[in-house]
């Protein structure tokens, strides 16, 4: 496992030059395989990592996002490519974003070092997972049990945002169905 | 009279397979405190293969044999929320041995490492994360289905330009 870097910096290219690509095309089909490619990508990079946890949730959630991706695409049928032809602004938000990021190196360069105080958030929960918890799988009991609040947040997140879509989109539906006449468009 | 849905190749492998995939999802809901995965992860699986039927049989056949139809959904999905909000909110009813009440107390029992029933409430809201995701996963297809199927038969689509 010592060589897995060569790896990590290989697969990173593919999803930098994947990124690119999705972006530059102008088949919206290929963008969005392009993005599953690069969420693939990611999930693999998970898997080197020993985090099998979250390359399992990320390959499943790619392939229903692809899924519903490429279901929307062929639905719209908007294949037209839109290229903003604005440089000032363009250049204002490239310009606005070096600066962020800029200040973001700086500030960066106070905080503790990457991992100095040797696991100083993960050591109380691996220490007392497995008394206070009882459960093997420290991803689990630490998303669920030390962390539940935040993922009643993230549920509580999907939930809206189907409730949404589905409002958003039956509306359509429902109107359709019951004026009749499709004059009003 | 052709049936609705893909070709008979993807119809017989899908009715091959959904049960396969299912008792996958299944299985990851249910061994999420042991092995990895989890609820989030076997919910997009359950979804994952009812979406397959939906593809392979269309939505007609999904509408009518389905566990999770585009209305039963939103039951689904209230149920996996409520079942999680309400085992948080048992935290500060069964709070135990000297424990504080809390929110999101694990008070069931413990159980012994590597066995099934073990990590307390893990089990349980691991299931009820799992009916959420998988309904709430199923049912942005289904509603795309729903409204592809109005746009077909509506308007037309799009002009050009």
């Amino acid at each position: 496992m010592h060589d897995v870097t060569t790896v990590l910096y290989i697969l990173m290219g593919f999803m930098i030059i994947g990124s690119v690509v999705a972006v530059e095309t102008t088949d919206l089909l290929s963008s969005v395989i392009c993005v599953g490619a690069v969420g693939f990508a990611l999930s693999v990079i998970d898997l080197l990592l020993c985090a099998p946890d979250l390359g399992l949730t990320l390959a499943v959630v790619e392939i229903l996002a692809l899924v519903v991706l490429i279901r929307v695409v062929r639905t719209r049928r908007d294949t037209y490519h839109a290229t903003s032809r604005d440089t000032l602004a363009i250049a204002l938000v490239v310009a606005g974003l070096g600066f962020v990021l800029t200040l973001t190196f700086f500030a960066l360069e106070g905080l503790p070092p990457f991992g100095e105080p040797i696991m100083l958030m993960s050591k109380p929960y691996l220490e007392s997972g497995l008394t206070r918890i009882g459960a093997v799988n420290y991803v689990t009991s630490i998303v669920i049990d030390f962390r539940g609040y935040d993922t009643l947040g993230e549920a509580t997140i999907i939930f809206v945002a189907i409730v949404g879509a589905y409002t958003v989109l039956r509306a359509v539906g429902r109107k359709r169905e019951t004026t009749g006449n499709e004059s009003d468009r | 009279m052709k049936p609705p849905g893909m070709s008979l190749i993807v119809r017989t492998i899908t009715r091959l397979v959904t049960g396969f995939i299912l008792i996958f999802g299944l299985y990851i809901v249910t061994y999420g405190h042991i092995t990895p995965g989890g609820g989030f992860a076997g919910g997009v699986i359950l979804a994952l293969g009812l979406i397959l039927t939906l593809l392979a049989f269309g939505k007609k056949f999904v509408g009518e044999h389905a566990l999770i139809t585009d209305e039963g959904f939103k039951e689904a999905d209230v149920l996996g929320a409520g079942i999680f909000l309400v085992i948080a909110l048992l935290g500060y009813v069964f709070a135990t041995g000297g424990a504080e009440p809390a929110f999101f107390l694990n008070w069931i029992p413990h159980g012994t490492p590597f066995n099934l029933w073990s990590g307390g409430m893990l089990l349980f809201c691991n299931f009820a994360i799992g009916i959420k995701v998988g309904a709430c996963l199923f049912a942005v297809i289904v509603t795309m289905a729903v409204f592809h199927n109005h746009r077909r038969h509506g308007p037309g689509e799009p002009k050009e330009e």
